[in-house]
Parts: C-alpha cells; structure tokens; sequence
C-alpha cells in the first residue's frame, strides 16, 4: 500500500461516491451552523419540502450577531432589529427543524468555531463544515474541516454530502522553537507573509513539524484558522497525545468502549513516512519574530522590529499599486517604525484568539498596567460562555478591569462590526482576529492584526511594541 | 437554477487583486434573510460617497464617479474582469447572489478564492480562470474609450471580442450544471442509496460518529 498524506486518509473515509472525472460525493460528519449563512438554506429547505437528513450531525449558535453587552434582555433587547432578525430567525429555524441550538442565553454559546472543539463536537477524523470560511480552525483536532456557501448549507442539510473535488495537498513544515513572544498567531501571519493570501488557493495544507507539534492545541486553533486567509480551504494537524487529551472527556466526546475504539482509529491520523505533497514549504521558527499587519490584506505583514515597506521597492507594478492603495487607507507613510504606530482601540477576541489560553496571555501582560492614554476602548471577548466562565474563575477578568479593559460576552463582536462593536472611520485597531480588509471593523477603520499578547501590550503602551521592551520597560 | 445561454455583454475592468468579499458585499447587508436583493449595495463602499445600510433609498445616494461600476461605458456590464484572488475572504453566499443580482454572469480573472469560486456555479455565475497576460491584453482592451464588448459561450468553452478570440478550461461537471440549470441538491438525492450505504458501514466502523450527546 503507498503511502497516505492525513489528507488522503480524511479524504477516502469519507468518500461516498466519485465519478469518472474526479467529482466526489463526500459524507459530512458535523455540520456547525449560525445566524448569518442558514437563513437561505433553511428556507430553501421548507420550499422544497425537505427535511435535514441527520439531525444529530448539526449543531447551531447565533454568534455574529449577538451584542457583547449584559444581554439580560434577551434577544427582544438586541437593538437593531434586522440583527434581531436573523438571530430570532435562527431559533425558530432550529426549534422547526429539532438542531441542537445554544441560544444566545445559554451558557454554551459562543463563537462556532470556539464552542465545536470546546463540546467535543469536532472530533479528529471527523469531516467538518459551517457556512464561514474560518471553519478551518477544527483541523486542528485532526478533522477535515472547511468553509462553505449558503447552497452548500443547504445541501449539507438536505443530504449530508456536498460534492467536492479533491483538493491538491500542501505541508507546511515550521521547524525549530521560537523565540520569547512569538505564539501561533505570529507563526501563521509568517507563513501568510511567505506564501501570500493566495499561496494556498487549490490546496489543503497541513502543518506539521518540530513548531506545531510543540503547539498546544488552542495554538493550533489559532494556526488552522487562519489558513483560509493563505488561500486554502482546509488546515489541519495530524493527532498526537496532546489531541486526544485535549479531546477527552469533553461533553461529546465518546466514552468507554468507543473511546477505546475512537482513539485506536485517530491514532492513524497522521501522514505516513514517504508521504507525497504537491509542494512543501519550510519555515524556520528562530527567525520568527512577533508580527504586526500594516496593509489590507493578511500578506501585509512585517515583525514588529521593522519599518512599513516602501512600493516604490516593489518591482511588480500590480502589486506596488496595491501597497499604496493600503497605505493610503491605512494612514501610514512607508518607513515608519512599527512601534511608533499609535492605536485608537484594541479588541481582543474572534475565533482566531479567543480561547482561554489568549486571555490568559493578555492578561498576563495587562497584570499591574493601566490602558494607555489614548486608547478610547480596549475590549476582551470571551469566545463562549464557558471561556469566560473559566477565565471569571481565574481571575483574569478582575485583571482586564483593572487595568482598564471592557469585559464582554461572547461572540464575534469587533472582528466583523456585524452588531454594535465596531470601528468608526479612520480609528486604528490592534486586533486578535483574522481579517485586516477595508472596512472589516466598521467603514473606514484601519486593522492591524497581532496575537492577544502583542495587543494587550499595544493597549498598555499605546502603540506597537516589542514584548522583550516591555518587560525591560 | 436557469440554464446559462451563449450571450454577448459588456466587460467592466476592476482592476484590483485581492477583491475580497467583504468589499464586494458589506457586512451590514449580511443581515437580510433573504438571497435577493443584494445588487444596488455591489461595492457599496466603493460604489458610494456616504455610508449605506440596509433599507436605504439607493437611488438618492451620491455615487463615487471614480469608480468603474459608475462609469457610463460600463452600464449593464454583465462581465466582470479582475484581478488575482478575487474573492477572497469570507464565504458568504451573498456575494455572488450581489453580482448576479446586479446582473454579472461571467468573472474573468487569473486566480479566484476557492469558496468564491465554487459559490459562483451555485447561483449561474460562470467564473473563468485566464493566464495573467491574457486578462493583461483584456484590461488594456476594456478601457479604451469605447466597452469592450465580449461573447462568451459556454458550450463551446469559447470568449470571442471582435477579432480576439480564446478558449477556456472549465470542469466538465459544473459544465453540465450551468448548462442544464440543475440543482445539486436533486442530482445529489438520487444517490440515497449509496449515501444509506456508507452511512451503514461508518455506524459499524466509527460508531462514535453517530448520535448526539444524551
């Protein structure tokens, strides 16, 4: 038998049917849903007098929508009401159909993509997918997991399939150990920065070597879901101890017999020795340095020790083009340092970096410091309902407080300014979350993307800084 | 889905790489429930001077005259010509519903965002991969003072402009699909059996898969 890459394996498990020509009918294993992608799929469900094909495999929360302040109202008190809306609309869609829901007041809720690994409802070797393109986050565990269309929602829950072709295989190799103050987050903004946002387009990637296996696995939630803004559709990680003991126990994850069984299978979840990849590309991780975006794009990324790259440098007139287009709307002149950025406002949160393990860092560096002077807000936004109840339980919230810090209930909040946080024009961010586009924290807002400690650093200084200075600081 | 139809249409360069699909449709009009609707907020914020929401009069806002939606010689444009990576970004749908909403059919580029791209053939949009200096001679041909203006049939895999003429790759299956206006949901149910039968055989090999948490 030739040897298998884990994305093979994950594959032909799931294989259903394929055709001559490549086009694959593939079983889907978990579908994860919220407010703003199945509206559409639902109704077009009802017109065509359909009903979803497993229930048990769909889990539902309202995320993008929901407001990050006391929400004692409930979902009557959201006050904009097309929000209102669509979060309503996903209640009674769940309710109609009989999906397990966490509704917004339900200690479960939080952001998908934090509440799928959190529940054991993404296992590894699972297929997974949501209509939102950050699904990539659960290969983490193992899994296949992308982001899909509304027609594809609807297809998911018609037939439990989608038709897929398969995709070309990449590793990402990031080898070596860090150094001080480079997290998850600063290894995939490098590697965004290496292949470009479109690096991955056609592919799915998985990462591997001696810097993601020392990941933990919120790391690696953290790596995977930023996968999709170097272009591919799915990351992942092959299983290791570290994944089954994350996973185990969690409220549904197997149990006795079957988790003997389940954990005999995952341990096959890994490329073989002599595996072949389309291509492979090796990063070394003592040269990584933490990362500041400066652009409107994810591949616009320099460490935090450099200067906002010059156009007139760039050869390729396209691209030079582009660069300045970003500048101007960034409001950055090319050569300024980028500790000598000062910010407007910081979020902390997003399915990128909301889990326990970045608050924890944030407030390891907020601990005895005060938000600085012209920083108008610093939000925290737990991921779900259970990381704040974790993070209540260590005291971290107490910390962000004092030190000046928003604390929020969970949900998307200020990554995507879909409900009431958000940006106004011109105002600078240091952000946790994935996406620096134009406009994606409110029109006109500028986005620089960071992990929770370098934002949490930004926040205290007001601006950019290297986190070795800090602590000399 | 309605069959797609040799057609002749105008060709309106957009010309920027990495066009994600925030841009292409703000989040603000994610919000509606519905897949209709979408076209008059297409590049809301590059389209308009003042910022748009939901139920706004669309007809009364001030439009930005540099931008190439707004230029005259591009009115009832139903080819989209862009650069690398169009449509990056986020997976909403509600993307390709705003460009076939606004009336595109066809996007010529010379990379596109996987889930954007695989959206497009769900809603009759024919997305085309074109080599770099090809959409290079494409936008040199789009803005000279007079549209270009383009056939493009689908059958024959053939874009013809005047004289100019080019083939294009495009999957046999999704092929059959916009040709035929079929719905993959129907195509797909006519394989329940062989979906019973994988489902038979993962209940015995990975039982765990199956049943949700008591």
């Amino acid at each position: 038998m030739s040897a298998k890459t884990l994305y093979d394996k994950l594959w032909e498990s799931h294989l259903v049917r394929t055709e001559a020509d490549g086009t694959a009918l593939i079983y889907i294993d978990r579908h994860l849903v919220h407010e703003v992608t199945s509206p559409q799929a639902f109704e077009g469900l009802r017109l065509a007098g359909r009903k979803p094909w497993r229930v048990d495999a769909n889990l539902a929360t309202p995320d993008h929508n929901v407001p990050t302040t006391p929400r004692e109202g409930g979902v009557e008190a959201i006050r904009d009401p097309i929000s209102r809306t669509q979060v309503e609309t996903l209640d009674a869609n769940c309710r109609d159909f009989g999906i397990t829901e966490f509704q917004m007041l339900d200690p479960r809720q939080g952001i998908v993509h934090v509440i799928g690994p959190e529940q054991g409802a993404t296992l590894p070797g699972m297929t997974v997918v949501c209509g939102d393109s950050h699904t990539s986050t659960h290969g983490a565990v193992g899994a296949l997991a992308f982001g899909i269309g509304t027609s594809e929602v609807e297809h998911v829950l018609a037939t439990q399939c989608l038709i897929q072709k398969k995709s070309k295989a990449m590793q990402i190799r990031v080898e070596g150990e860090p150094g001080r103050g480079v997290t998850a987050k600063d290894l995939v903004l490098a590697i965004i920065g290496e292949i470009g946002t479109a690096g991955g387009t056609g592919y799915a990637i998985e990462f591997a070597g001696s810097a993601i296996e020392a990941l933990s696995i919120e790391g690696r939630l953290t790596l995977c879901n930023m996968a999709i803004e170097a272009g591919a559709r799915a990351g992942f990680i092959a299983v290791d101890d570290k994944t089954i003991e994350y996973v185990k126990g969690r409220p549904y994850a197997p149990e006795g017999g079957l988790w003997e069984q389940a954990v005999a299978y995952w341990r096959t979840l890994h490329s073989d020795q002599g595996a072949q990849f389309d291509r492979v590309v090796t990063l070394d991780a003592t040269t990584i340095r933490p990362q500041v975006t400066w652009g409107t794009s994810p591949e616009m990324v320099v460490a935090v020790d450099q200067l906002v790259p010059d156009p007139g440098e760039e050869n390729d007139s396209v691209k030079a083009e582009g660069m300045q287009r970003a500048l101007d709307y960034m409001g950055l002149e090319a050569g300024t340092p980028i500790t000598e950025i000062p910010l407007d406002r910081i979020f902390i949160g997003s399915c990128t970096n909301s889990r326990i393990e970045d608050l924890r860092a944030a407030a390891g560096i907020a601990k005895g410091r005060k938000v600085a002077g012209n920083v108008k807000q610093a939000l925290v936004v737990p991921g779900s309902g259970l990381v704040k109840a974790q993070a209540e339980a260590e005291g971290l919230d107490e910390i962000f407080i004092d030190a000046g810090f928003e604390w929020r209930q969970p949900g998307c909040s200020m990554c995507l300014a879909m409900n009431a946080d958000r940006l106004e024009p011109g105002e600078r961010c240091a952000s946790t979350s994935n996406r620096n586009f134009e406009g994606r924290q409110g029109q006109g807002g500028r986005t620089h993307l960071v992990s929770p400690a370098m934002a949490a650093a930004a926040a205290v200084t007001g601006r950019f800084v290297d986190l070795a200075d800090l602590d000399k600081g | 889905m309605e069959k797609f139809k040799t057609f002749n249409g105008v060709v309106c360069p957009l010309d920027r790489s990495n066009v994600d699909t925030d841009a292409i449709i703000p989040k603000q009009f994610l919000k509606s429930i519905k897949r209709s609707g979408f076209g008059p907020n297409l590049f809301d914020e590059w389209r308009y001077l003042d910022h748009g929401e939901p139920g706004m009069d669309n007809s009364n806002r001030a439009v930005n005259p540099d931008f190439v939606l707004n230029d005259p010689r591009y009115r009832g444009a139903q080819i989209l010509l862009a650069r690398e990576n169009f449509g990056c970004g986020s997976s909403r749908e509600h993307a390709p519903w705003a460009l076939a909403d606004y009336g595109f059919r066809v996007i010529l580029a010379p990379s596109f965002a996987d889930i954007f791209f695989n959206n497009c053939f769900k809603n009759g949009i024919l997305p085309i991969v074109l080599e770099d200096k090809v959409i290079d001679d494409l936008f040199r041909m789009a803005t000279v003072d007079k549209a270009l203006e383009m056939r493009v049939d689908l059958s024959q895999q053939l874009l013809t402009a005047g004289g100019w003429q080019r083939n294009f790759e495009v999957d046999a299956f999704r092929m059959h699909c916009l040709l035929n206006g079929l719905d993959d949901i129907g195509l797909t149910l006519q394989r329940i059996d062989e979906i019973r039968a994988y489902e038979a055989r993962r209940r015995v090999e990975a039982p765990w898969l199956f049943g949700n948490r008591s």
